[in-house]
């Protein structure tokens, strides 16, 4: 149960071993914090990131999850309200970047990279948003981009499933009022990260750490959505009414 | 069972929401309703004035329990009234006042129920001579989580009498209760009223010995004053006025009681409320002026001397959007120190406060969970939107902790389990009687939930 100043008891980061969900776990820690769940595919990783978070005031712990495993969402949730008590913020912090336009030309490729981001981002939200709904009360954050606003074709399958993402999560949220439990939508622009590394970056990048500031607020203040950096909200404004021709000659990264 | 409503509850800070059932039940209703319990358990909700999520259940059921003062029974020669734990005190008052009567132990407002000043064991500007509100109930009879009533008091099991004092509603629920009164000759206090320069000074004339020779005693601090000035007060010392204390006018109808509402706020606050550090320390300056330096004898009204913050309906709406966290803490005598300390903490973190109250406690009572022991007690009203709050607040349960204090649940928003299990030494006899009668964890309540009072 989150107390007066929105401060988590039970922290979930679905994607355990993410830059900016880990950032965003560390952000939420306070006197009341009990338990972290990292959750994710890579076990090792998972433990390396957990032990680099434990402070010995509460607990970290690593549970496998399998985005793509749709199969298995259900169950993993209502396994974690079973043991750690009611989840106070679930962060959706996995997905893969893909490999830009080639991603686009390769039929399976392009089909895991959907089915993952989406599908899987789907499923286990709508597991969460179940369970939060039987607690009264939490918070589902959905790591979106603003590679999702308006694709682009360098990264156009990893920008599409930002838009599903994006959409759904907006209609969850919608779907949620009055059940005590609400969504919040993080976009953040270029993050400099694991997950970019090697990448030009773009305008307007930012980090986790800053990422995690605009979400904690968000969180705070009950935002609907946040942009990290907060001008992207207004750039995006401009560039969605840009003629394509235009976008399409853009030099965003 | 009626129409089921599913309803977003917070505290009377506007703090914590969460959801759950809602529904309205008269007490004979109560076994069927028990039935309809999933493992998200019940909470009897009185008239929400707990600031925090004491009387709130997410995703489970909230019972608000119908049942009014009009079939209260007053026992004049006993000086005895029984009453439905869903009456509140400002129904009860209405009723005994104009009788000759008043009752035990009065909060800073009347809006709180019989059932809920139990679940508190709250406590009154005369804790220092009369003790909390469990002190003065007579007898309870209390619906179980099996379906039976119990019929509880000193003599018939006194553990889970003395478990529901204080027990925040969680080891069942209050049916009725009788309570012993005081007997009042009118229905205005007379009160002493002085301007007390500093902390230190207060605390050694609530200390000196005149405390007890009042009923009613209590401090209002400015915060908003630093250095030599700090904890400047006014100190504000009542009892009943006897007829002969009023004036000729006011002896024709001694008894006549007639609370107002005088406004209430819009809903409609700008953002970011109207207060700040600065609108603060103009008005507690106007205020601390306004009183009088010293005043023996003043007239007034019950109302006015127990209730000041009742004639403003909704008043928590001042805070705006993000609300407002109280904050009362206790500490025990020989902790003047610290108490100091703490004052001096709020004071320099420029928290704006217009309610900073102090109180002398007197003897505590055998309930495992009683907030009042003796020693201090601070009350704080903080904006919940205040910059770094959660950082003061947190480091002030450390302080309380160290100086072997504990915080009041009724008030309570923020804190861990870790501080509870510091500060109530006596929380393991507590939840083994609860487990006694309420094993499959019925009654649940948000505030258990977070400060896990059920769990060891």
């Amino acid at each position: 149960m989150d107390n007066a100043f929105g401060q988590p008891q039970t922290i979930v980061v679905l994607g355990g071993t993410s830059d900016i969900g880990l950032a965003i776990a560390r952000e939420l820690i306070s006197p009341v914090t009990r338990t972290i769940v990292l959750a994710c595919r890579d076990l090792d990783r998972g433990e390396r990131a957990a032990a680099a978070l434990r402070d010995g005031a509460f607990e970290v712990v690593v549970v496998h999850f399998d985005g793509a495993d749709t199969a298995s969402h259900e169950a993993l949730i209502a396994g974690l309200a079973a043991t750690y008590g009611d989840l106070d913020v679930v962060v959706l912090a996995f997905g893969q970047l893909g490999n830009g336009e080639e991603t686009g030309r390769d039929v399976t490729d392009a089909a895991v990279l959907a089915h993952l981001n989406f599908t899987g981002a789907v499923s286990v939200a709508v597991a969460v948003a179940n369970r939060l709904r039987v607690q009264g009360h939490g918070t589902l954050v959905v790591l979106s981009s603003v590679a999702g606003e308006r694709v682009r074709k360098a990264n156009f399958v990893y920008g599409a499933t930002k838009a599903g993402l994006d959409g759904f999560a907006q209609g969850l949220g919608d779907s949620l009022v009055g059940s005590g439990a609400r969504v919040l939508v993080v976009r953040p622009g270029f993050v400099h990260s694991a997950m970019t590394k090697g990448m030009k970056a773009a305008p307007f990048a930012t980090t986790p750490d800053k990422v995690a500031e605009v979400t904690v607020r968000g969180l705070r203040r009950g935002s609907r959505t946040v942009w990290a950096p907060g001008i992207l909200r207004f750039v995006f404004s401009a560039l969605r009414h840009l003629p394509a021709p235009v976008w399409r000659r853009l030099p965003l990264g | 069972m009626r129409a089921v409503v599913r309803t977003t509850l917070t505290g009377w800070g506007r703090t914590n929401p969460s959801a759950a059932d809602v529904v309205e039940l008269f007490p004979g209703e109560l076994p069927g309703a028990l039935k309809e319990i999933d493992d998200r358990g019940a909470l009897v909700r009185g008239l929400g004035r707990s600031y925090g999520d004491a009387a709130q259940n997410g995703g489970g059921l909230v019972i608000r329990l119908l049942g009014s003062a009009s079939d209260a029974l007053l026992d004049r020669a006993a000086g005895t009234v029984t009453v439905s734990a869903g009456a509140s005190l400002d129904e009860l008052l209405r009723h005994l006042v104009p009788r000759g009567f008043f009752v035990p132990v009065t909060p800073g407002t009347r809006f709180v129920t019989i059932g809920g000043a139990i679940a508190s064991d709250i406590h009154g500007k005369n804790h220092h001579v009369d003790g909390s509100f469990g002190n003065h109930v007579l007898r309870m009879s209390l619906q179980l989580a099996d379906g039976s009533v119990a019929e509880l008091s000193r003599t018939s099991d006194p553990d889970l009498f003395w478990a529901t004092i204080g027990g925040m509603g969680l080891t069942g629920i209050v049916l009725e209760a009788t309570i012993a009164l005081l007997a009042v000759e009118t229905s205005r206090m007379a009160v002493d009223t002085h301007r007390i320069a500093d902390l230190d000074r207060l605390m050694s004339v609530m200390d000196d010995g005149d405390d007890e020779a009042h009923r009613y005693s209590v401090a209002w601090i400015d915060l908003a004053a630093k250095g030599s000035q700090l904890g400047r007060s006014v100190l504000t010392r009542g009892d009943h006025a006897k007829l002969d204390q009023l004036s000729a006018k006011q002896q024709v109808d001694p008894l006549a009681y007639g609370p107002q509402q005088l406004v209430s706020v819009p809903p409609i606050i700008p953002r970011p409320g109207l207060l700040n550090h600065m609108t603060v320390a103009a008005f507690n300056e106007l205020w601390f002026r306004k009183a009088p330096k010293r005043r023996l004898g003043g007239i007034e009204s019950i109302s006015s001397f127990f209730h000041p913050l009742d004639m403003v309906g909704q008043w928590p709406r001042f805070y705006g959007r993000p609300g407002l966290v109280q904050y009362q803490l206790m500490v025990p005598f020989g902790q003047e120190d610290a108490m100091r300390r703490i004052v001096e903490r709020v004071s320099a973190s420029g928290a704006a406060s217009f309610l900073a109250v102090l109180k002398r406690f007197g003897a505590g009572n055998e309930a495992p969970l009683s907030f009042p022991q003796p020693g201090w007690t601070l009350a704080l009203d903080l904006p919940g939107g205040a910059p770094n709050l959660d950082r003061l607040l947190h480091h002030l349960d450390d302080m309380v902790l160290g100086a072997g204090g504990r915080n009041y649940f009724a008030k309570d928003a923020h804190t861990s389990p870790h501080t509870i299990r510091g500060g109530y030494s006596r929380l393991a006899e507590w939840q083994a009687v609860r487990r006694r009668v309420d094993p499959h964890d019925s009654w649940q309540s948000d505030l258990g939930r977070r400060l896990r009072l059920a769990d060891d």
